[in-house]
């Protein structure tokens, strides 16, 4: 598609959305939000990234590929759930801890958010990826 | 926690292997072999422990509630797996940079065979009968992905498949039977099942257990009637063959039953399944064995025969016999594998793996000649080599049951003086011979192994006090069950074991002196319709019933599939719901604000819009109207997260949907009135299926609602203030993690079936 105000509108939008995709991950465990929203939420500024200006642009702003998403996000949910095993809990136990943040104090955080972590890589990825193939197929 | 460690560490250099392989080219080999050869100090260092009974150990907990731990223990039996999965895994890793030199895949190559080395040495050291069965399938599994290394081939797919669907299927046995077993004994620690055999013998599942448990056990370690997957695993580069095929995976099942003989042996049935099995097998593999001309197949038929004698000693289960099994586990690692990466090295360096073709390469290849000889000589037991001891020890064995064991031991004894010949003698001396390639020395990688092993088999054979005591020993305790000390020696005095031993080299020297009409007579005699035959028949029968229900239930029309989903769902809840009394009708509709009635409305428009739509993006549309108006009452009714994710859903449906318009043709009305009546039906049941289900949901309720549990420990237990996603990550994670996983292999399936697509296109294959 060959659309002016689209090209536009994408540039613009696209750093919000990416913002807003982190925010409501960040967010997630106490408000609305979390990896599955946040990940949607990305591969939604992608996908119109990609009707804006083909999904061969969308991939190198991406630079990663969906697939290797997917295989990191699963990775990423797999080990969060490991952490409990070599502390000798039952696999996938959540474990807490805080660390210090400069600006921000201390700051509550577990392997809970790894594995949301996961999830909001492993959504994006398989989006995109229907998304970019779809696209690319003749 | 060392010991779990040194198991999981080869999964993790595995994942670093291609980079590194990429990164250090030729050197990777080296680097990478490293980690076995450190495990190998380790398990060494771990040897006074279990000679001491005091075994290193380690358990943690995995999913206690299905009896799995997480628990290793690195008793004598174990350790000597142990040492020679990650002593040989080190030579072969080192022969693999040579075997496979600027192969474009040696990485995953690497990354499969430090896979394995993990899975194997966590069946060796595993505690747990579960956690031994999950490694053992990791066993199977990174079996099948190295035979069909060269996936390029046809045969080499096939021979990849075969061992995987019957290691596989004896795989789901072990399973039961390891379960029926921990019914029996009420655990599935290993080391507290060994306690019991007499609760076990005496109980009522272990004519069941034994009989699964020996299934599994035969159909990895290549026994008759399932012997035939080893010869066609061959397929697979000889590093594999050496490694897999030949030193450690074929032995789990021998590990097995020697690690299982103090609990579940001593009885008739398991006397006369294992050791006539182990019998069969190994006059099985010894005779077929004789009419090989292909080096590999040769040594495997050669194994097979081997592994039947390991079985046939374990079954036997006397002391006497349990040590020779244990010595011959030892030797025939130590030469075959040497054989096997001496028969890789000829195949790289002369192009052949004929042994007709093969002969007098004794002056260009003096060190892998060197290395075979000394292998052979082990191979045919003869002194002062470490084979030698094994013989003798196997012949004392089997005098103890009288002559017709004996002559069957003995006529595979023949058959393995005949193989040394062929593979160490044969191919070095004699006429020298025209071969594809001009053949020079090996490169120090490719003979490195094959000298160590042949050395070890030479040194242990002039000094076995060095074995026996901190190897040996320990290992025949953990097998008979109970603390005994072996000596080994290499000189027993003239005794009718060492009779037969002259007997055995002076015959089987001669069939190989005859070895040319020897072969082309027997092979007459061939065997064409053997078990693989049976194997090949119910593949096909498979394969037919696969295709005749594929033609029923994936015809490849969307509509058939909706239309059995909708039906079948529709009949058998709708069942449920009419004969449990389940249906409820509220009587009064109270309470209803405008703009939920609005909200309603739209949604019910938007609805009946898409389906008299005349154009596929109208209905798309309309359906997306229909989305959003149900976000919206997630909205209304307090639940932000779900109408988030439904906007969301909705927006990338279009998305998707537009995308897939492109390749279809243009809209057309074909269907006739009547099956769109047949459509309307099919919907209208499966709408108000959902409508009751819904209706009586809210209506009936049979159990406490979970959501209060949820709500009241979010926040103290999860730490979490956001319900949805605290169930999400925390309380039901693991179907989370089931869920993402799923999604991933559709993303996959996705991929696979758009790019098969597109290569039939640029092939112009498309029909």
């Amino acid at each position: 598609m060959n659309s002016l105000i689209m090209k536009t509108t994408a540039r613009f939008l696209m750093p919000f959305l990416l913002l807003f995709s982190v925010f409501l991950f960040v967010r997630g465990h106490n408000e609305p939000g979390g990896g599955f929203t946040g990940g949607l939420v990305a591969a939604a500024a992608f996908a119109l990234y990609s009707i804006a200006f083909g999904s061969r642009e969308a991939r190198r702003v991406l630079r990663v590929e969906p697939r290797h998403l997917i295989g990191v996000g699963l990775l990423a949910a797999l080990s969060s759930g490991v952490v409990a095993l070599i502390n000798g809990q039952v696999f996938l136990t959540g474990l807490w801890g805080y660390i210090r943040l400069p600006g921000l104090g201390r700051v509550e955080t577990g392997t809970p958010a790894l594995f949301d972590l996961g999830v909001y890589l492993v959504v994006m990825g398989v989006t995109l990826a229907f998304i970019f193939n779809l696209e690319e197929a003749e | 926690m060392a010991i779990a460690l040194a198991v999981f560490s080869g999964f993790g250099v595995a994942l670093a292997a291609p980079v590194l392989s990429r990164r250090l080219n030729n050197a990777a080999g080296w680097v990478l072999a490293l980690l076995p050869a450190a495990l190998t100090l380790y398990f060494v260092s771990l040897l006074p422990l279990a000679a001491a009974e005091q075994p290193a150990a380690f358990s943690s907990s995995w999913a206690p509630e299905l009896g799995l731990f997480l628990s290793f223990r690195a008793d004598g039996l174990g350790l000597l797996f142990a040492l020679l999965i990650s002593g040989i895994g080190t030579l072969v890793i080192v022969y693999a940079s040579g075997y496979l030199k600027g192969n474009p895949n040696i990485g995953r190559f690497y990354a499969w065979l430090l896979t394995f080395m993990a899975a194997m040495l966590g069946v060796a050291l595993a505690d747990n009968a579960l956690l031994l069965f999950v490694f053992w399938e990791l066993t199977s599994l990174s079996s099948f992905i190295l035979i069909g290394f060269e996936h390029e081939r046809e045969s080499a797919r096939a021979a990849a498949l075969q061992a995987l669907l019957v290691t596989g299927a004896g795989g789901l046995a072990l399973l039961a039977g390891l379960l029926l077993l921990g019914l029996a004994g009420g655990t599935l620690e290993l080391s507290t099942l060994l306690g019991q055999g007499d609760t076990l013998r005496a109980s009522p599942y272990y004519v069941p257990a034994l009989i699964l448990i020996l299934l599994g056990a035969f159909t990895k370690s290549a026994q008759f009637p399932f012997h035939f997957w080893l010869p066609n695993a061959m397929e697979a580069p000889t590093p594999v063959s050496a490694y897999l095929h030949s030193a450690t995976m074929v032995k789990a099942g021998i590990y097995l039953l020697a690690r299982l003989s103090p609990a579940l042996g001593g009885t008739n049935l398991w006397m006369y399944a294992v050791g006539g099995i182990g019998a069969s097998t190994m006059l099985a593999g010894g005779y077929l064995a004789l009419t090989q001309t292909d080096l590999k197949r040769l040594l495997a038929y050669s194994t097979v025969s081997a592994l039947g004698m390991l079985t046939l000693l374990i079954g036997l289960g006397s002391q006497l016999a349990l040590k020779a099994a244990v010595v011959l586990l030892l030797a025939h690692g130590l030469y075959k594998g040497a054989l096997f990466l001496v028969a890789g090295a000829l195949d790289h360096e002369t192009g052949t793996r004929d042994i007709r073709q093969l002969g007098g390469l004794f002056p260009k290849m003096r060190l892998t000649a060197l290395a075979a000889g000394l292998a052979a000589l082990s191979m045919a037991g003869l002194p002062p080599l470490f084979g030698f001891i094994s013989k003798e020890l196997t012949y004392e064995a089997a005098l103890e049951y009288g002559p017709w064991l004996t002559a069957a031991v003995v006529a595979a004894g023949l058959s393995f003086v005949f193989v040394a010949g062929i593979v160490g003698i044969g191919p070095f001396w004699g006429r020298k011979t025209e071969t594809p390639r001009s053949p020079h020395e090996a490169p120090p990688s490719m003979w490195l192994g094959a000298l160590t092993l042949a050395g070890l088999s030479l040194l242990i054979g002039l000094f076995p006090a060095t074995v026996s005591g901190l190897l040996v020993s320990p290992a025949f305790s953990a097998a008979v069950g109970q603390t005994t000390s072996v000596e080994l020696a290499l000189w027993h005095g003239v005794n009718p074991a060492f009779i037969l031993s002259v007997i055995t080299v002076l015959a089987g020297g001669g069939l190989y002196v005859v070895r040319g009409p020897l072969r082309s007579g027997l092979s007459r005699l061939a065997w064409s319709r053997g078990p693989a035959f049976l194997y090949e028949r119910s593949l096909d029968g498979l394969n037919a019933l696969a295709r005749g229900q594929t033609r029923i239930l994936q015809n490849g029309y969307l509509r058939h599939y909706l239309f059995s989903i909708l039906l079948a769902t529709t009949g058998l809840a709708g069942f449920t719901l009419l004969t449990k009394g389940g249906l409820y009708w509220p009587s009064a509709v109270t309470d209803v604000r405008f703009y939920e009635l609005a909200l309603g409305v739209l949604i019910l428009g938007a609805a009946f819009a898409a389906t008299i739509s005349w154009s596929r993006l109208g209905a798309v549309a309309a359906l997306g109207a229909a989305g959003y108006g149900v976000a919206l009452i997630y909205l209304l009714f307090g639940a932000p997260d779900l109408a988030m994710t439904q906007f969301m859903i909705e927006s990338l449906t279009v998305i998707l949907f537009v995308l897939a318009f492109y390749h279809l043709p243009h809209f057309a009305q074909l269907t006739p009135r009547r099956s769109r009546l047949r459509d309307l039906l099919v919907a209208l049941l499966a709408g108000g299926l959902m409508t009751s289900l819904v209706l009586s949901a809210v209506g009936v309720q049979l159990f406490p609602s979970i959501s209060d549990y949820f709500v009241e420990n979010a926040l103290p237990l999860a730490h979490g203030r956001n319900i949805v996603n605290v169930i999400l990550v925390d309380f039901r994670g693991i179907d989370t993690l089931g869920e993402i996983t799923v999604l991933g292999i559709a993303a996959t399936g996705v991929f696979a079936l758009l790019k098969l697509r597109m290569s039939r296109r640029k092939t112009g294959d498309e029909k």
